[in-house]
């Protein structure tokens, strides 16, 4: 068949799929319309196929094949994460893939908490030991901050009533910066989170050693105790996807670098996605809870651990059992 | 070798040809990104600023939220592209041709963090530098790909010739040939025209000034009458 002929039959059908796409593309094509989509899509391609086999012209088979890709942009879609399944997520997508990937969570949480934990004793012990991760000027703010005289607590110790929302975004643009910041790093064969992850661990450690020795406990504890528990289990769970990243380009197995990259952060995004959620749990409870003085230290003590249980029961068991397909 | 054509075969079993985009265009495109971010946040300051700490504490949610999402948010609701690719045609799509969605995006915008290092975009730049389709480390591991937009295609005229035959068998390749430079001929000056035609002049047996007439009428007699 001559090329000419070709176009004078079938021009007629690739004007209307043209015209169909545009309305796709600005978004306000009605359904009854869409539902021969699929069959003059394959036959576009069809027509791509042959109008190649047969030697058309460039311009002929550039226009079919711009056509091609966009209805291939309109007809294939990835499934996306967000929306409907974000339910599905929180419930027991989330836990369900920390539970999957605890080999990688154990190890930042070891690096974290233990890091965390080694500094705060030192610290303890010896108090001087504060000033070779951390500038005078600094301990002194941090002491000013946590002075059992002050009647609100936290980075904004000498705020006016009720300015919560300050902190509130201050906590949000801090700590899931931080977080954003270990899980990129990782891309560096893991070896950026693992700094941010010791970092941290060792500045926090410090920190709570210090005020501790300087009989500040109730005030700092009572503080941090609550907003930890996401907080803290949310910078371990974003270095744990940043080690995931890192790991895969040093262990790939079977596959290319590149392309164990690409699998592993399919599964680190998810990771770091539920550990963003958890800092905005987090945020919530520093400004509008941890830094209030009317409930006494008991009472944040009691529900600091219950957060804390409450995590901790949510990593280990929530979505066990399979419900209806998610 | 030097073709950065990107092919994607499709279920379909026909092979899409993308173009990815390289480090110049993109780097323009987020440099008018950062202007714009840099216009918002000044302009979302010197509103807030009145209204005190309230407004201090919106300010600070709205700096993450540019920081870290404007490209994101952009992307996915915008058919891939930020305003900075929509004005120098570019878009992003997943590696199979598909439009990006969040994960993919998600995951390109953070890793930035790391293209960034450690000064001035230099891992992203030797990244694009030594990639076939211009990665960064960001794209690499979100399966992602930068790539022109198509612009609409101009119907070429066809010189008026009178329809000839091939005096010898062409193949497809030839044919193609033929067809292009009949089609191409409007973007070439009459001096190049003839001495591109004179090159084929001794295989087609016909003079060298009459040799752009006739393929001309061998084009037209490959696409048939009209």
């Amino acid at each position: 068949m001559k090329q000419s002929l070709f176009e004078a039959r079938h021009q007629a059908q690739w004007q209307a799929f043209n015209t169909h796409l545009q309305r796709l593309e600005a978004g306000n094509a009605d359904a009854e319309k869409s539902r021969s989509f699929a069959a003059d899509y394959r036959r576009l391609c069809q027509h791509l196929a042959l109008a190649r086999e047969r030697g058309y012209s460039n311009h002929l088979i550039d226009e079919l094949q711009q056509l091609a890709l966009r209805g291939h942009q309109q007809f294939y879609r990835h499934r996306s994460a967000i929306g409907p399944q974000l339910i599905g997520f929180i419930l027991a997508g989330f836990p369900r893939l920390v539970r999957e990937e605890w080999r990688l969570v154990t190890l930042a949480s070891l690096l974290f908490f233990g890091s965390l934990a080694v500094m705060g004793t030192l610290v303890y012990l010896f108090p001087d030991l504060v000033y070779s991760v951390m500038d005078p000027d600094r301990v002194s703010e941090m002491e000013l901050m946590y002075d059992p005289d002050t009647t609100r607590l936290g980075r904004f110790g000498e705020r006016d009533s009720g300015d919560d929302w300050m902190m509130f975004g201050y906590y949000i643009m801090n700590n899931i910066g931080i977080a954003f910041q270990t899980f990129a790093s990782g891309l560096l064969f893991g070896v950026g989170s693992l700094f941010f992850l010791l970092f941290n661990g060792l500045m926090i450690g410090a920190v709570a050693g210090y005020l501790t020795q300087l009989g500040y406990s109730e005030t700092f504890w009572s503080f941090v105790i609550g907003h930890g528990a996401f907080e803290l289990t949310a910078i371990a769970l974003a270095g744990a996807a940043g080690l995931k990243l890192g790991w895969a380009l040093l262990a790939p197995g079977r596959l290319r670098r590149g392309e164990a990259l690409r699998l592993a952060a399919v599964r680190a995004i998810r990771l770091l996605g539920g550990a963003a959620l958890f800092l905005l749990i987090a945020a919530f409870i520093e400004a509008y809870w941890s830094s209030m003085t009317f409930a006494t230290p008991h009472i944040k003590y009691a529900v600091g651990a219950g957060l804390w249980a409450l995590v901790l029961a949510y990593l280990c068991l929530a979505g066990r059992e399979q419900h209806a397909p998610d | 070798m030097l073709d950065t054509r990107y092919q994607v075969e499709t279920p379909e079993g026909i092979d899409l040809a993308l173009r990815p985009a390289g480090l110049v265009p993109r780097a323009l495109a987020f440099t008018i990104d950062l202007l714009i971010r840099g216009v918002i946040l000044g302009v979302v300051y010197l509103v807030l600023g009145f209204l005190g700490q309230f407004g201090m504490g919106l300010a600070t949610i709205i700096l993450f939220l540019v920081t870290w999402w404007y490209m994101v948010l952009f992307e996915v609701l915008n058919q891939g592209r930020s305003p900075g690719k929509q004005m120098l045609g570019l878009r992003v799509v997943h590696d199979d041709g598909t439009p990006i969605g969040w994960p993919a995006s998600l995951t390109r915008n953070l890793l930035r963090f790391v293209d960034l290092l450690p000064f001035a975009y230099t891992l992203g730049i030797i990244s694009c530098l030594s990639n076939r389709a211009f990665k960064r480390l960001g794209d690499i591991a979100a399966g992602t790909l930068v790539v022109y937009r198509d612009q609409p295609i101009e119907r070429p005229n066809l010189p008026e010739a009178e329809a000839l035959r091939a005096p010898i068998v062409l193949d497809f390749a030839e044919q193609r040939a033929m067809l292009a430079f009949a089609e191409r001929g409007e973007s070439l000056s009459t001096a190049r025209r003839a001495e591109l035609a004179a090159i084929l002049a001794e295989p087609l047996h016909v003079d060298p000034e009459h040799a752009e007439r006739h393929i001309n009428g061998i084009a037209r007699g490959l696409l048939g009458p009209t």
